[in-house]
């Protein structure tokens, strides 16, 4: 039920975000989505991908730190109020959100939103009591 | 650490016993030879003896040693290329040169006997770790003008060991060789094998699982927190080794298996320790600059050398059963030694600040620059594996507890930077922990 996250450090000065970007285009992998956080003085990439052990493996082998998140995955449809309506299970169930991010899916008309939980395994089990929607993590990089 | 006395013993280790009483007399006796050589020999030597108005024959008890002149880096680089040699060309069989920590070349020479006391002391230094015939010494110390490289070199063959002179560098083939060759032993800078460490894990290699068990590390400034991860992480006995080329290059002191602090080998190099602004002499046990004399060198004896490593003698009995005092391990040179707002601060204080906050690997380096004539400290530290988070909080808290506990140990606010991994230069010979950027 869980999404595997890569997490990078990047050093805040030009070029920093495009090395990775560019070396896992030449290897050939598709970017999910992603997210950057931005600090003063540095940033954290945030990435989805469908071969994350081989991306891994092939940005640490660059160079990069990279750390493994356990992400949940939860589908919405794609139209107002979709998040909102997550949030209040979310907010009732008194789940702390440390960051979230969005992507919409292309062949149905839903989006995706990806939550970082503290302790993802109970979210999972909240989530799911109240009938929200979360994907496993096969089936949503199967669609993509 | 008693019961291996016998099993660690070399007879070339007997001096390291000698009762005090002795090697005192030995030491008396070998000075006064060295100041004779020197005043004969040494136009400048003689020149300072003449305008102190001294002889060498008012040599006449240890005491007096510290009536003698210093001599100073500075002198050698002054009478650079031969200046301060005492032997004739055709008696120097060995030259080498260092570019020493400040820049500019010194020189300095061996004779035939020269050699024969350097290998002396690297044998007693093998031997003091427990080293023997048998073993097989990775020796990768930089083959070549640097002393390091054939020092070690020599006193592993005399020790009647397998030497391998990989030399400094490649760390892919350092790695394959310490386990195809089943290396027990490695020589080098500890900054070169935490490299190594950081390598072997991608190259798989795991250095637990090899025969290596013994690290001889040195030409660089360390600290004890280094040696526990080294230890920790690879599963060897890291010792200290100290030395410089101005006196011989390594061994002039040594640790032995109690990983005390190295011994010096007093019966060829004589340690005081003086206060850094006066000069004056200071007591075993207080802190100051190590000044070196050398007992036995021919080509080029050094009376009173400045060494500006600061450290501390101890003459408490160490468990191994030595008679020569140790030195406090040298995690500071006054060379590298920074004054920031009118604060002194050595290398060696952030170090150990960023080796207490948990997981921070000492991959650093500190950059001064002056804007609008105040001074500014960053210091750069490598992002690791283990301080790594996803989460933007997570690092900025990492990076608030370096700044922290380097305020603690220095005294001073210094602006913490997290760089990419493997950004700072990594040194296969000395690390190079100070940048100064200030136009002064």
């Amino acid at each position: 039920m869980k999404l595997k996250q890569l997490s990078l450090f990047l050093e805040n000065k030009p070029g920093a975000l495009s090395r990775p970007v560019r070396l896992l285009a030449k290897a050939r992998f598709n970017i999910v989505t992603l997210s950057i956080a931005d600090a003063n003085q540095f940033g954290i990439l945030r990435l989805i991908l469908r071969d994350w052990e081989k991306a891994k493996k092939l940005l640490e082998k660059n160079g990069f730190v990279v750390k493994i998140t356990d992400m949940v995955a939860v589908e919405v449809s794609d139209q107002p109020g979709g998040l909102a309506k997550i949030l209040d299970v979310v907010e009732k169930s008194g789940l702390n959100v440390e960051f979230m991010y969005a992507f919409t899916e292309k062949r149905e008309n839903k989006a995706v939103l990806v939550f970082r939980f503290d302790d993802p395994d109970n979210a999972i089990k909240i989530l799911q009591k109240s009938k929200v929607n979360v994907v496993a993590s096969v089936d949503l990089l199967k669609q993509i | 650490m008693k019961k291996n006395l016998i099993a660690s013993f070399h007879p070339a280790s007997a001096p390291d016993f000698l009762p005090l009483e002795q090697l005192q007399a030995l030491q008396l006796q070998r000075i006064k030879g060295m100041v004779q050589r020197a005043y004969n020999h040494v136009a400048l030597f003689r020149k300072r003896m003449d305008n102190a108005g001294m002889e060498p024959t008012d040599v006449r008890s240890l005491d007096d040693v510290t009536k003698l002149p210093f001599t100073v880096k500075t002198d050698l680089r002054d009478t650079y290329p031969f200046g301060l040699f005492a032997s004739p060309m055709k008696d120097i069989v060995r030259l080498h040169a260092s570019t020493g920590t400040t820049g500019k070349p010194i020189v300095v020479a061996y004779t035939k006997e020269d050699i024969e006391v350097w290998t002396n002391v690297m044998v007693r230094s093998f031997a003091a770790c427990g080293l023997h015939a048998g073993d097989v010494i990775q020796n990768a110390y930089g083959y070549g003008l640097f002393t390091g490289g054939l020092g070690a070199h020599y006193g592993a063959e005399a020790l009647g060991a397998t030497v391998i002179p990989i030399s400094g560098g490649n760390t892919q083939r350092q790695l394959m060789v310490m386990k195809d060759f089943g290396s027990t032993a490695i020589c080098c800078t500890p900054s070169y094998f935490l490299h190594i460490i950081e390598q072997a894990p991608e190259l798989g290699v795991k250095l637990k699982e090899l025969p290596l068990r013994v690290g001889v590390f040195g030409a660089e400034p360390w600290t004890e927190s280094m040696r526990r991860r080294i230890e920790a992480e690879s599963g060897l006995k890291a010792y200290d080794i100290y030395g410089l080329s101005e006196i011989i290059g390594p061994g002039v002191a040594m640790e032995c298996e109690c990983q005390a602090g190295p011994h010096i080998f007093e019966d060829w190099f004589y340690p005081e320790i003086i206060d850094l602004k006066t000069g004056k002499p200071l007591p075993d046990g207080e802190e100051g600059e190590l000044v070196l004399t050398t007992l036995g060198k021919q080509a080029m004896p050094m009376i009173r050398y400045r060494t500006r490593d600061i450290t501390a003698l101890t003459s408490e009995p160490c468990e191994c059963g030595r008679t020569l005092r140790r030195i406090q391990r040298i995690g500071r040179r006054s060379d590298d030694m920074f004054i920031i707002r009118g604060v002194n601060v050595y290398p060696s204080q952030i170090e150990t600040a960023l080796l207490k906050v948990e997981g921070t690997l000492p991959h650093y380096q500190i950059i001064l620059t002056r804007d609008k004539g105040l001074d500014e400290v960053e210091v750069q530290v490598e992002v690791t594996k283990e301080v790594f988070g996803d989460t933007v909080g997570a690092l900025e808290e990492v990076q608030r507890n370096l700044g922290h506990s380097i305020e603690t140990l220095t005294g001073l606010r210094m602006k913490v930077r997290m760089v990419q991994p493997q950004t700072i230069t990594r040194s296969e010979g000395k690390a190079k922990r100070v940048i100064d950027q200030r136009k002064m």
